[in-house]
C-alpha cells in the first residue's frame, strides 16, 4: 500500500513538528528491548540518523520505500539493521526496532483523536510496515553472508596440506567430505605442488567415514589434474566399507596407486624415487 | 602475429610461452618448432606453460601434436609449468594431453629428459647418434 | 534460460579473426575477475568462452560475443552470449556429443565447455544462426 503525496508530505512535517517527543519514545523503547546491549549515545545516533532519512525521504514525497526519493532512507535502513545483524541482535529485535516507531507516533497523537488523524496514522503504519519488512531483510541477507564466510574459515582451517619429506607433500582428509570441501582440498593440494615442487603427493583418507560418487570423483579428477601438472598421487588409507562403495558405485580407480595406511604410501614414494637413483648409480658404474 | 621464441640450451629447446596465443600464433609455434628440432639435432624439448592461464582444446591439441611431432624427429616433449587452475580445468574439460610428457618446473623438466635420454642409450645401445660409415662393397 | 539481474550493460566484442578470440577471452577474465569468481571459476568460464568465440568464429563465419556482469539476489555471476547467423546447427544431440566433430578438432568445444559452466543454452537451427548463452554463478 502507497502513500498518496499529500499523506508522504503530512508524514514529514508531523515527523519534523513532533521530531524531539517521537525520537525520544523511539529510542526508549528500542532501549527498553536490548536491555542495555548497545551504549545510549550510539542507540540515539542511529535513531536520529533514520529519523532524519525518514524526514527527508517524505519531504520529498516518497510515497513507498521504493520510491526514488526514499534511496538514502533504504541505505541507513540498511546499514542499521547490518549493525545489529553483525553485533548479533536477533532478526526480530532489529525489525521491532524499526516497528517501535509507531507506538513512538501513537503515543504522542493520542491527544489529537480526528478521523483524519486515524487515517494518516494507517497510511503511516503501512509505510512503517515496509520498513520493518526491509530492514529484516537485510539483516537475514547479511547473516547468510556472515554464515557463508565462516564457512569458508572453516574450510581453510580444516584442510592442512603437510610436507612429508624433500619431494613429497601429503592431505590428511578427517571428516566429512562434501563436495565443496573436497573442491577446496584438492586446489589446495595441486598449489601446494607447484609451490613446493614436490611430485609426490598422498591424499590419506583414513579419517574419512564414507565418500559419495561425487566425492569419489573428485579426488578422480585431482588425482588425474596433478598428472597433468607432472606429479602423482598416491591414496591411502581407504577403509573396506569405502572400498565396498567405490566398487558398488562402478567408480574406476584404474592405475592409481593405492596402500593401505599412510606410512606404506610414504614407504612407495621412497621407494619409487630410491629405484631412480640406484639406477642411475649402477649405471654409472656400467 | 606474434611469435613465440625458441631457445637452444645444451641439447633442449626451450620454448617459453608468454603471450595470450592466438590459433594462429600456435600454428606457427608448432612449425618454428619442428624446423629448430631438425636444423639443431636437439633430443629435448620443454615447453614452460608457467605463465599460460588458460589452455584450451586447440592449445591442448598444439601440444599434442608438438609431442607427436617432436618423437617423430627423435627427440622428447616436456610441458612443465601447467598451474592448478589450468589442470582441473583440462580435467572438466576432458583433454587429457595424451601422450605428453609433464613435469611440475623446467629443472624437473629437464631431468626427466636426461632419464629418458639415458634409458634410451642404455635400452638401445646401438642407437648411436654418431653414424658409422657404411662399408662397400 | 538464463536467471538473474544484469548488473550494468553488457560488454560487446566482435569475433571476425583469430585476435578478436584472445581479445573475448581477455574481456572475459576482466569481468570474472570484477565479480570475483575464483581462480578455478575463473579459469574455467575464459576457457570456455575461448572454445565457444572459436566455434563462433569457425562453424558460425563470425559473430558477437556479449558479456554481462549479473546477480541473482543471493551471488554475483557473469552471463556471455554467442551469437552468430552461420548454418546453425542441425542434430543439437550429436554436436553436444564430446568426440564429434566437423571442424577437424578435439569435439570438445560444445560439450567441453557446457561441463565448464553453471548454466548453458542453446539456440539454433538450420540456417538461423547460432545462440548460445553461458552463466557462472561466484561461489
Amino acid at each position: 500500500m502507497a502513500l498518496s503525496a499529500d499523506e508522504s508530505v503530512r508524514l514529514g512535517e508531523l515527523l519534523t513538528s513532533r521530531a524531539e517527543p517521537v525520537t525520544q519514545r523511539w529510542t526508549e523503547t528500542i532501549a527498553r528491548q536490548l536491555r542495555g546491549r548497545l551504549s545510549q549515545a550510539e542507540l540515539v545516533r542511529q535513531v536520529q540518523e533514520l529519523h532524519r532519512a525518514m524526514v527527508d525521504a517524505l519531504s520529498k514525497g516518497a510515497v513507498d520505500l521504493n520510491a526514488e526519493e526514499a534511496t538514502e532512507l533504504r541505505a541507513v535502513l540498511a546499514e542499521f539493521s547490518r549493525g545489529q545483524a553483525r553485533q548479533g541482535f536477533s532478526a526480530t529485535e532489529t525489525a521491532t526496532g524499526v516497528f517501535a516507531l509507531k507506538e513512538a507516533l501513537l503515543s504522542t497523537l493520542k491527544a489529537d483523536q480526528s478521523v483524519e488523524t486515524l487515517r494518516d496514522y494507517v497510511a503511516f503504519s503501512a509505510f512503517v510496515d515496509q520498513m520493518g519488512l526491509f530492514t529484516f531483510e537485510t539483516f537475514v541477507r547479511t547473516r547468510e553472508s556472515l554464515i557463508a564466510d565462516q564457512a569458508e574459515q572453516l574450510l581453510e582451517l580444516s584442510t592442512p596440506v603437510v610436507k612429508l619429506w624433500e619431494g613429497v607433500v601429503a592431505v590428511p582428509l578427517v571428516g566429512t567430505l562434501d563436495s565443496a570441501r573436497a573442491q577446496v582440498v584438492m586446489e589446495r593440494l595441486l598449489q601446494t605442488l607447484v609451490d613446493t615442487g614436490s611430485p609426490y603427493a598422498i591424499i590419506d583418507i583414513t579419517g574419512v567415514p564414507a565418500v559419495d560418487t561425487q566425492v569419489a570423483q573428485h579426488i578422480l579428477k585431482t588425482v588425474v589434474a596433478a598428472r597433468l601438472m607432472g606429479a602423482d598421487c598416491i591414496i591411502s588409507g581407504i577403509r573396506p566399507q569405502i572400498a565396498q562403495t567405490i566398487v558398488a558405485l562402478g567408480i574406476e580407480f584404474g592405475d592409481i596407486a593405492t596402500k593401505a595406511s599412510l606410512a606404506d604410501a610414504l614407504r612407495h614414494v621412497l621407494r619409487l624415487t630410491g629405484v631412480e637413483t640406484s639406477r642411475r648409480q649402477s649405471r654409472r658404474e656400467a | 602475429m606474434e611469435r613465440v621464441p625458441i631457445l637452444k640450451i645444451g641439447d633442449i629447446l626451450l620454448v617459453s610461452i608468454q603471450v595470450d596465443m592466438s590459433d594462429q600464433t600456435a600454428v606457427a609455434l608448432q612449425e618454428d618448432l619442428a624446423e629448430r628440432i631438425v636444423a639443431t639435432g636437439c633430443h629435448g624439448v620443454i615447453i614452460d606453460i608457467t605463465a599460460l592461464d588458460i589452455v584450451d582444446s586447440f592449445v591442448g591439441r598444439m601440444l599434442s601434436t608438438i609431442a607427436s611431432i617432436s618423437r617423430v624427429l627423435d627427440a622428447e616433449t616436456v610441458v612443465v609449468g601447467m598451474r592448478p587452475a589450468v589442470a582441473i580445468t583440462l580435467v572438466e574439460l576432458g583433454l587429457s594431453l595424451n601422450g605428453i610428457r609433464t613435469a611440475l618446473n623446467v629443472e624437473r623438466g629437464m631431468e626427466l629428459i636426461a632419464i629418458e635420454r639415458a634409458d634410451d642409450d642404455h635400452d638401445e645401445p646401438d642407437d648411436d647418434p654418431v653414424p658409422e660409415p657404411t662399408a662397400s662393397p | 534460460m538464463t536467471s538473474g539481474v544484469d548488473l550494468g550493460r553488457p560488454q560487446t566484442q566482435s569475433v571476425g579473426s583469430d585476435e578478436d578470440v584472445v581479445r573475448v577471452r581477455q574481456l572475459v577474465r576482466t569481468a570474472a575477475v570484477a565479480v570475483r569468481l575464483s581462480l578455478v571459476d575463473q579459469t574455467k568460464v575464459v576457457t570456455a568462452a575461448s572454445e565457444l568465440a572459436r566455434n563462433t568464429l569457425v562453424y558460425g563465419g563470425g559473430g558477437t560475443v556479449e558479456v554481462t556482469a549479473i546477480d541473482n539476489g543471493r551471488r554475483p555471476g557473469i552471463r556471455i552470449v554467442f551469437a552468430d547467423s552461420g548454418p546453425g546447427i542441425a542434430d543439437l544431440d550429436l554436436a553436444l556429443t564430446d568426440g564429434y566433430t566437423t571442424g577437424g578438432g578435439l569435439g570438445l568445444g560444445l560439450s567441453g565447455a557446457r561441463r565448464l559452466v553453471d548454466e548453458f543454452d542453446i539456440q539454433t537451427a538450420p540456417g538461423q544462426g547460432t545462440r548460445i548463452t553461458i552463466t557462472k554463478w561466484s561461489r
